[in-house]
């Protein structure tokens, strides 16, 4: 439903026509004659500018160099504050990005039904912190795709009362393709990473930071200050132009202290994502245990527990209620499952049923 | 979560915590790393050795121990006591002097620095003018003499260490008083050796490099006599009554001189090459000592003949037919003689040979036949086969300590019953609280058994489980078969052997039941031997029986070594733990975790395959379990070992090495081999450092999952009986914890005792936890109805624990790298938790359920976690409700391998190598503290202390 496809052809750059053939001609090259879409194209600056008439799509054309990058929405989807102009007036939480890699959008929360969208990132505490930082919030509930990012050391400059100093830092070194953290777009290369889930990583070494991100892989929450500073939220008291070029005032808000920081947080919101863990119970019935041996006939008894006929028949009984996430823990359940090549069994994803907590395979 | 990290604002709990907890790190057992050297005080009778980082530690009688160490962290080059004085002179390789006393502070003796001081010379001399070579504490207390690499000997005041420049004696000096025609300047080059006249104090003897030696009135700033030797002189050393002395050189000779008035320039008495007629290397080092009997002891250190034997590190003993040149497993250090030191007795009469080798200390009993060696009561050499893992035993029962004691007795009737000779100072510290043992297992397959009740960390008895196998070792390869007739008449002594004939033999996990006598022991190559403790000598065979952890699945190859073969038929084993089973894993992986209940006869192993249950009593397999993810291939090819595989080349290097040296005795020349070998390993490891250095530093955050490599792996075992199914009925219970974050825990049927033998062992699987942050699980715990930790199996039936509380509902605790998590059972839903890595950025490293008694009050103890984790901090951690009490910075985090090292005791104490072969103790309790608290009293020191010389021993030696 929200898939992208790609097409690409070429347009006479000198002649480009009406708007109106264009708009048939998109229509007709992505067999979607029967829907109402909403064209956009990316600027110079990346921001995205709608195409609606004959003029803005002259200006489209003679801007494209040499490709021109066309977006299409359906007319129902489109956010209009998301075009150029009228730029973002974000509030806290405001940002979901859509799973979805190839159509950048940064549409409104209220944008479509909660149930066609997973949250895979979003920007949260905005109203509390610095403007030139950002709190980036990776949900991996369920989703199969890794963090894939790397983090360094390095250095960087801050403001102390005595002037300029040059402390260590925690840097992201390397996004991998296709990974959540770079499917959002919210965290790049040589972004400093100030605080894991609230505590400030100053003083750590990276290996420790490593192993607090990792212990809180299943909700990271990380607090960057982007290495590109153009494109941070500007707040509604700000006036800004159509590039989003910001002004770059690190100084004053660089030590927040961490309890500041912390009382933003939710209790909910920290511990909402405690992770469940599985509990199998494999005494539920009588369990049939081989015929034991005695030892000189060098046959050795064994239970396999873990034997898919018996783990189909066991409940599963999670601990925790949250629906969502349940079902996150069955889909990992379900893949460990699947992937494990001792059993040959396929589990049809519609054989699930759901009933309060105690899930039946 | 976060209100747990929160300092608790009960005062009342504040102050408990005060009397319950404390840090301290109270002794380093063990010997000390890089020596480098060793000085004696007769008067005190005490020894100090000194070490490459600058520490100085001194040693009396067992408990009598004080250390210092030097600021500057340099090597202790020379160490001299001052006579008929508390007090030592150091020297360092920086030149530099420290002058250290013993003084008395509240009741105990300290060690303490006092002065420092730098010889400096004449502005713009070179360095070698003021480069002390030679040290001389003169009897009088009250000067130092300093001998120089210039040829100059300057004096210096005591304690102040000012120079008094009149009296020093330059080389300039000492020529105009020789009249000699082939004395040049350059005769009075560096002063190898000072010797005090043992009668006279006013004449000192002095010794050249280039062979002159001039005997110094000091009175008149002349020449008594002087002595011209044709080789490089090394040292010298004075007879007794002072008439004689005895000189010893760079070519492995050694020369007496007499000292008579009547002729100034003397011929020597005598010259010797012992180990001649072919070239020899240096003696550094000699003794001539007299006896009752007429017959001198003559002992040196080194002389051996260059080309055959020049890699010996030996000490020669010459008393008259017999000789005996002792061969030490390392480079001796430096060595003493214990003798007679009553000014009024007529002979020196030595009693024992002490000689510090780099990697152990060795004394020799000259006064018994046979020369045989003394047991040393401290300094133990833990690293005599490198330590591979350690288990900490607390309060053993009596009769188990008196049978390991007299198991250990009958492996020591070799060594002398003399006691030990160096008995300075009187231990004050109170008994230690009671019997504590410290196992620790080795590379070779040896598990030594350690009296760590107490300051001193002593050899108790030495297990091997080699016996059991089939190595590649040849028993007869043994430098020991020597025939009669061999010269030099070598002799082997010592225990430090690092090379172990066969890595997969090395000791992984170790068990005691203290109670019931019963050992497991589980090594590199997948064997688990159960051991019973026997007190006489038995034959018997070991019964063997195979657990496939990977129960047929097909298409795996085990790419790992094999598993060590086994020896057919009855095996002869010595009193002491006797194995009577072997459970061998399939494949032969290193195994990881192992537990033992005495009280039901079962052990459970787990390797990075899967873990099993075995039965001993009836000696069958109950189950297995594959715990192994069928994509982790490297767990499958046994990566360990390739790991490793540096290591092992480098004791296979080593290992050829041994073999040629003993082969080379007939056929010479094989000497290259090893310089070679070392220049290869020097390459390579600097080829790993550039790929160190290129690679760069980044880590990759990624969530764990089950596809990760070493999910499998088996990190924790628990027997616990416990409400596993329903909360009506309790049953035994296995629990298993592996890397990925997964708990099995099997339901256990064990047959009444009156039936044990009739009916099987039976388990099922009763649970599967699977904590969803995936990390290792390092810790499993039940906590009983009154929050108590489960006792350990036979405790209760000897009347040492209250039985647990089985009416109020159990819980479980489950440790994992990154979170402590406390479960309801038997629903295991999650009740609390404690997250430590999301939080600081630290991991559980090692885990342990201590007793804290209060130092208040006798009827007040809880039950805490003590917790090491990755950055060698120590938490302590509250049961059951998880609240952080204390944190401790204990090992650097750098230290990775003291970390590895750790282990806790049940009652609060710990112990961590500092070096491979040094255990730090440290106490993290205010009631049980072990650390050595000792006075050494002045003895009375002589009227006549001019004529008190034979005591002050001067260990001028160059290094």
């Amino acid at each position: 439903q929200f898939g992208a496809e790609f097409r690409r052809f070429s347009l006479d750059r000198y002649k480009p026509g009406k708007f109106e053939d264009f708009y048939k001609l998109i229509l007709h090259i992505h067999h979607i004659a029967n829907l109402e879409v909403m064209i956009g194209y990316a600027d110079v600056h990346g921001d995205l500018l709608p195409i609606n008439n004959d003029d803005n799509f002259f200006k489209a054309v003679s801007s494209a160099h040499p490709l021109l990058r066309v977006f299409i929405q359906r007319q129902d989807e489109v956010d209009y504050s998301n075009f150029g102009t009228n730029t973002l007036s974000r509030k806290k939480k405001a940002l979901v990005t859509l799973r979805n890699d190839n159509l950048r959008r940064r549409p409104h929360i209220n944008i479509s039904m909660p149930h066609d969208f997973r949250p895979v990132s979003s920007i949260i505490d905005v109203d509390i912190l610095p403007e030139t930082h950002r709190r980036v919030r990776l949900y991996r509930h369920g989703c199969e795709k890794p963090l894939g990012f790397y983090i360094r050391d390095g250095t960087s400059v801050r403001v102390t009362p005595h002037g300029l100093e040059k402390v260590p830092g925690i840097f992201i070194s390397r996004m991998v393709p296709g990974g959540l953290a770079e499917s959002t777009g919210l965290l790049a290369v040589n972004d400093e990473v100030l605080e894991v889930n609230g505590i400030e990583v100053a003083g750590k070494t990276l290996d420790q930071v490593t192993d607090m991100m990792i212990a809180n892989s299943h909700n990271l929450i990380i607090t960057v200050k982007p290495a590109n500073q153009r494109n941070n939220i500007i707040r509604s008291s700000r006036m800004s132009g159509s590039s989003g070029q910001s002004t770059d005032s690190t100084a004053s808000h660089h030590s927040l202290s961490t309890s500041h920081v912390l009382q933003n947080f939710h209790p909910d919101e920290m511990e909402s994502d405690e992770e469940a863990d599985i509990v199998i119970e494999g005494g539920l019935e009588p369990q049939h245990i081989p015929k034991l041996h005695s030892l000189t006939s060098n046959s050795l008894s064994r239970i396999n527990g873990s034997s898919l006929s018996h783990r189909l028949q066991r409940d599963l009984v999670l601990n925790n209620n949250s629906g969502r996430e349940s079902n996150g823990n069955i889909h990992k359940l379900l893949s460990s499952l699947k992937t494990d090549p001792r059993h040959s069994l396929v589990i049809p994803r519609g054989g699930i049923e759901e009933d309060g907590t105690v899930i039946t395979l | 979560m976060r209100r747990f990290l929160r300092p608790g604002h009960d005062p009342v709990r504040e102050r408990l915590k005060r009397d319950l907890f404390q840090f301290n790190k109270t002794v380093e057992h063990g010997f000390p790393h890089q020596p480098s050297a060793l000085g004696y005080s007769p008067f005190l009778r005490l020894m100090a050795i000194g070490t490459r980082s600058g520490a100085i530690k001194l040693y009396g009688a067992p408990g009598v121990e004080f250390m210092g160490l030097h600021e500057e962290n340099n090597t202790v080059m020379q160490i001299h006591f001052i006579p008929d004085q508390c007090q030592l002179v150091t020297l360092l390789d920086d030149n530099s002097l420290h002058l250290w006393s013993l003084k008395q502070h509240g009741g105990a003796s300290e060690l303490r620095e006092e002065h420092r001081f730098t010889l400096k010379g004449p502005p713009g001399s070179p360095p070698s003018a003021t480069q002390v070579t030679a040290v001389l504490p003169h009897s009088s207390r009250e000067v130092l003499y300093l001998g120089t690499e210039s040829g100059n000997i300057f004096v210096v005041e005591l304690p102040s260490f000012r120079v008094l420049e009149d009296r020093t004696i330059t080389p300039e000096a000492v020529l105009q008083r020789i009249p000699e025609d082939n004395c040049n300047r350059r005769s009075c080059e560096l002063v190898e050796a000072l010797r005090e006249h043992p009668k006279n104090p006013d004449q000192i003897l002095i010794g050249y490099s280039r062979a002159l030696i001039v005997l110094w009135d000091l009175q008149n700033n002349k020449a008594i006599h002087h002595f011209l030797g044709s080789q490089q002189l090394e040292n010298l050393y004075w007879q007794r009554d002072g008439s004689k002395f005895i000189s010893c050189h760079y070519d492995g000779s050694y020369t007496q001189w007499l000292v008579s008035s009547d002729n100034r320039q003397s011929e020597p008495l005598e010259n010797t090459v012992p180990y001649g007629p072919f070239p020899c290397k240096a003696i550094s080092k000699i003794y001539w000592q007299t006896t009752k009997n007429g017959l001198p002891y003559i002992i040196f250190q080194g002389g051996m003949p260059r080309a055959s034997y020049g890699d010996r590190h030996s000490i020669s003993v010459i008393h008259g037919s017999q000789q005996t040149a002792f061969d030490f497993t390392s480079r001796v250090i430096d060595f003493f003689i214990i003798f007679s030191s009553d000014p009024a007795a007529e002979f020196d009469d030595p009693s024992a040979l002490v000689v510090l080798a780099e990697e152990e200390l060795v004394v020799i009993d000259l006064k018994s036949a046979g020369w045989p060696a003394v047991h040393p009561p401290y300094l133990a050499s833990l690293h005599c086969s490198a330590i591979t893992c350690s288990h900490h035993v607390s309060n053993i029962p009596l009769k188990l300590w008196e049978r390991i004691i007299s198991a250990g007795s009958k492996q020591n009737i070799h060594y002398s019953s003399m006691p030990w000779p160096i008995d300075g100072g009187t231990n004050i510290a109170p008994d230690p609280p009671q019997r504590d043992l410290l196992l620790t297992g080795h590379e070779d397959g040896t598990v030594r058994f350690w009296d760590a009740s107490g300051v001193c960390l002593h050899l108790l008895y030495k297990l091997s489980t080699v016996r059991v196998f089939l190595t590649d070792a040849d028993p007869n390869d043994n430098m020991n078969t020597l025939g009669e007739d061999e010269w030099p008449p070598l002799r082997k002594v010592g225990t430090f052997d690092p090379y172990s004939d066969d890595p997969r033999l090395g000791i992984q996990k170790i068990y005691l039941c203290k109670y019931s006598g019963y050992l497991a022991v589980a090594g590199t190559a997948g064997q688990v031997l159960v051991m019973e403790l026997n007190d006489e000598d038995a034959e018997h065979v070991v019964d063997h029986a195979e657990a496939d952890l990977l129960q047929d699945q097909e298409g795996y190859r085990w790419k790992g070594h094999e598993k060590l073969k086994t020896r057919d038929g009855p095996v002869r084993f010595e009193a002491g733990f006797q194995p009577f089973v072997l459970v061998q894993c399939q494949p032969p992986a290193v195994v990881t975790s192992l537990a033992l209940h005495s009280e039901w006869k079962l052990v459970a192993f787990g390797t990075s395959h899967g873990f099993g249950l075995f039965d001993h009593q009836q000696k069958r397999l109950v189950f297995v379990k594959c715990t192994l993810h069928p994509s982790d291939q490297l767990a499958l090819e046994g990566p360990l070992s390739r790991v490793k595989s540096l290591k092992k080349s480098l004791r296979q290097s080593f290992r050829r090495i041994r073999r040629s040296r003993v082969s080379s005795r007939k056929r010479r020349g094989a000497g290259g081999n090893a310089s070679e070998v070392q220049e290869a390993n020097a390459k390579f490891d600097q080829e790993a450092l550039q790929e160190m250095e290129l690679a760069p530093v980044q880590r990759k955050i990624e969530a764990r999952s089950a596809e990760d490599s070493f999910t499998g792996f088996v990190r924790t075992l628990y027997f616990a009986d416990t409400f596993l199914r329903d909360s009506s009925r309790h049953c035994p219970s296995l629990w298993a914890g592996t890397n990925g974050g997964t708990v099995y825990a099997f339901c256990l049927r064990v047959p009444p005792a009156e039936r044990r033998m009739d009916e099987p062992v039976r388990a099922e699987q009763a649970k599967e936890i699977q904590l969803m942050h995936r990390a290792p699980v390092v810790g499993i715990l039940v906590l009983d109805g009154r929050s108590t930790p489960l006792p350990e199996p036979l405790e209760v039936a000897h009347d040492l624990s209250k039985s647990p509380d089985m009416q109020g509902s159990h819980q479980l605790l489950v440790v994992s790298e990154e979170q402590f998590k406390v479960f309801t059972l038997p629903k295991v839903s999650s009740k609390l938790k404690l997250k430590l890595t999301a939080l600081e950025g630290c991991r559980v490293r090692k885990v342990t359920v201590a007793n804290f008694g209060s130092c208040k009050t006798d009827d007040y103890s809880e039950n805490d976690l003590a917790v090491l984790t990755n950055l060698g901090d120590i938490q302590i951690i509250s049961l059951p409700f998880l609240k952080l009490q204390i944190r401790y910075p204990c090992i650097r985090k750098e230290d990775v391998s003291g970390i590895a090292s750790c282990v806790f005791t049940k009652y609060g104490q710990g112990f961590y190598l500092i070096s491979p072969s040094e255990f730090e103790r440290f106490s993290l309790s205010t009631k049980w503290l072990v650390e050595p608290r000792c006075i050494v009293d002045m003895p009375e020191v002589t009227s006549n202390n001019h004529v008190h010389k034979s005591g002050t021993e001067n260990a001028a030696r160059k290094s």
